[in-house]
């Protein structure tokens, strides 16, 4: 199966929600080792701990860059349990193609940045 | 005579349309080096410099009968100079923390270079942590060669180590090592040489480059995983400490004194790793059977090729010098590496994506991650040619 879709590769060359984020509470970024992809994502989150709007920028393949855009469309008014709750087919189902064990890592890089952006630390 | 060489590994039986070209990661294994091993395990199997009986003998035979091999492989006249490690990250280990930080002291020096592996690095960047002693980087011109100037003005008297690779990882880039050795030693500077990517495809004459310690492993010369070894000058290895103490290392313990033996055998605690010993000493057999003279005539021709098509590709940035090595690193603009590696991959093509654990290069180099392609010794014009197409198939998917 090619991992390749039309759809993933829209998502890489027109990331959805691209840039900084004027206004961001909260910043995370989020690397993996293997390959150096980095995301950097900011996040406005609310008083109730609920994500109001988010932004990335990310040095990263069509997997984890399609995957973080993905993210991001369904990221408004998710809690931190919310996404924490989503699981490794969750998100192969949202990027409607199998991965292999190598790249899975690219595609779980998006929700660790939306988790991370959850702790407090600007 | 390299024509046939592919049939020499199993590998490729089962895998007939695999193009390996991921040969600085790791190599294939050629059939006298899997059976050495067997023939270990089936015939003589025994602990070495233990038993009185004969196939303890002959075991431990065969083990130190692979010192004079790696020795001689190496132009280096004393065996015992030779010592058995896991591979060259335990090699420079052994160097950084048995060594180094014994006599390191704050003001000190200890030079790197930006081409490093993380193994020649990070021990060095831990072991100046721990003593004080600065870590200094040597530069990279924009040709991928060191900057050899900026090498001599950063040399003085307090510079104690230079730690550099023979060649580099990424982008094959092949370092003058004579003159390296030649200038730190006018300070009193020793030399360290990471090998790893240089045993199996240049001629290393230690004695010759006069260096200090040499680090190898043998999973980059069709050798087993898990063995490696580390040369080192003899009055040098006389003052270094062992980094395992155990069974094997001692000569005579009691509950308040404790004696050490000879070099090497001091610095091999426990049971060694002794069929891949055997191993690997097949596997500098095998080397040497098709002599190290037409194994880089055949992967120069080949890397010339590899150069010159990539080149021609539209979009790709080369990180190869002329006159490189057989590992090249690219770009592709648009795709991303692991995106490359992906797509080839669906050709049977294997090549590696990533920073290849060499971040500080990809820092000099200014971009996150890059392909690459290396060659081995089995590799042939096909190969480069079936890279090549399917990288046209990347470029028509991305752009």
């Amino acid at each position: 199966m090619d991992i390749y879709s039309e759809i993933i590769l829209d998502h890489y060359k027109h990331p959805h929600n691209h840039g900084r984020l004027v206004g961001a509470t909260n910043t995370a970024t989020v690397y993996n080792p293997i390959c150096g992809d980095a995301i950097t994502l900011d996040a406005r989150i609310d008083e109730c701990g609920r994500i109001q709007e988010v932004r990335f920028e990310s040095k990263g393949c069509a997997i984890s860059t399609a995957s973080m855009s993905m993210l991001t469309d369904i990221a408004q008014g998710k809690e931190k349990k919310d996404l924490e709750l989503m699981k490794q087919e969750d998100i192969q189902g949202m990027l409607g193609v199998d991965l292999s064990p190598s790249r899975i890592k690219c595609a779980l890089l998006g929700q660790e940045a939306l988790i991370r952006a959850f702790e407090p630390h600007i | 005579m390299m024509n046939n060489i592919k049939k020499q590994f199993p590998l490729f039986e089962r895998h007939p349309d695999l193009v390996y070209l991921d040969n600085a990661a790791t190599t294939q294994t050629p059939h006298c080096v899997s059976s050495a091993m067997d023939d270990y395990y089936t015939s003589y199997r025994a602990n070495i410099h233990r038993g009185i009986y004969g196939i303890s003998e002959q075991a431990s035979a065969a083990y130190e009968n692979v010192r004079t091999l790696v020795a001689d492989f190496l132009g280096v006249s004393d065996s015992s100079q030779i010592i058995f490690t896991r591979g060259t990250t335990e090699s420079i280990n052994l160097v950084a923390r048995g060594y180094a930080e014994k006599f390191l002291k704050p003001g000190d020096e200890v030079l790197v270079s930006a081409l490093e592996h993380h193994a020649n690095f990070v021990p060095w960047y831990e072991v100046c942590k721990n003593t004080g002693a600065t870590l200094r980087v040597i530069p990279l011109l924009d040709d991928l060669h060191l900057d050899l100037e900026s090498y001599k003005a950063m040399l003085s008297e307090k510079v104690k180590l230079v730690c550099v690779g023979a060649i580099s990882n990424v982008t094959g880039t092949v370092n003058d090592i004579s003159f390296i050795v030649e200038q730190a030693h006018k300070y009193g500077a020793k030399v360290l040489v990471d090998g790893a990517q240089a045993v199996a495809h240049q001629v290393c004459d230690l004695q010759k480059w006069d260096v200090d310690f040499f680090a190898f492993s043998g999973h980059k010369m069709y050798g087993p995983t898990g063995v490696g070894a580390l040369y080192g000058k003899r009055e040098l290895l006389e003052n270094m400490n062992p980094l395992l103490y155990g069974g094997g290392m001692v000569v005579r313990v009691s509950e308040d004194e404790i004696t050490y033996k000879d070099v090497p055998t001091r610095f091999e605690g426990g049971t060694p790793p002794i069929a891949e010993v055997i191993g690997l000493g097949a596997s500098i057999q095998f080397l040497k059977d098709f002599s190290i003279d037409s194994i880089i005539e055949h992967e120069r021709s080949l890397t010339a090729c590899a150069h010159t098509a990539l080149q021609g590709i539209e979009g790709l940035t080369l990180f190869h010098p002329s006159g490189g090595s057989g590992i090249l690193a690219f770009n592709i603009e648009g795709v991303h590496p692991h995106d490359i590696a992906s797509i080839v991959n669906n050709k049977n093509i294997a090549i590696r994506a990533g920073h290849h654990c060499a971040q500080p290069l990809h820092q000099h180099l200014r971009v996150s991650a890059t392909a690459r392609m290396s060659i081995g010794v089995y590799n042939t014009k096909d190969d480069i040619d079936a890279l090549v197409s399917a990288l046209d198939e990347v470029k028509k998917k991305f752009l």
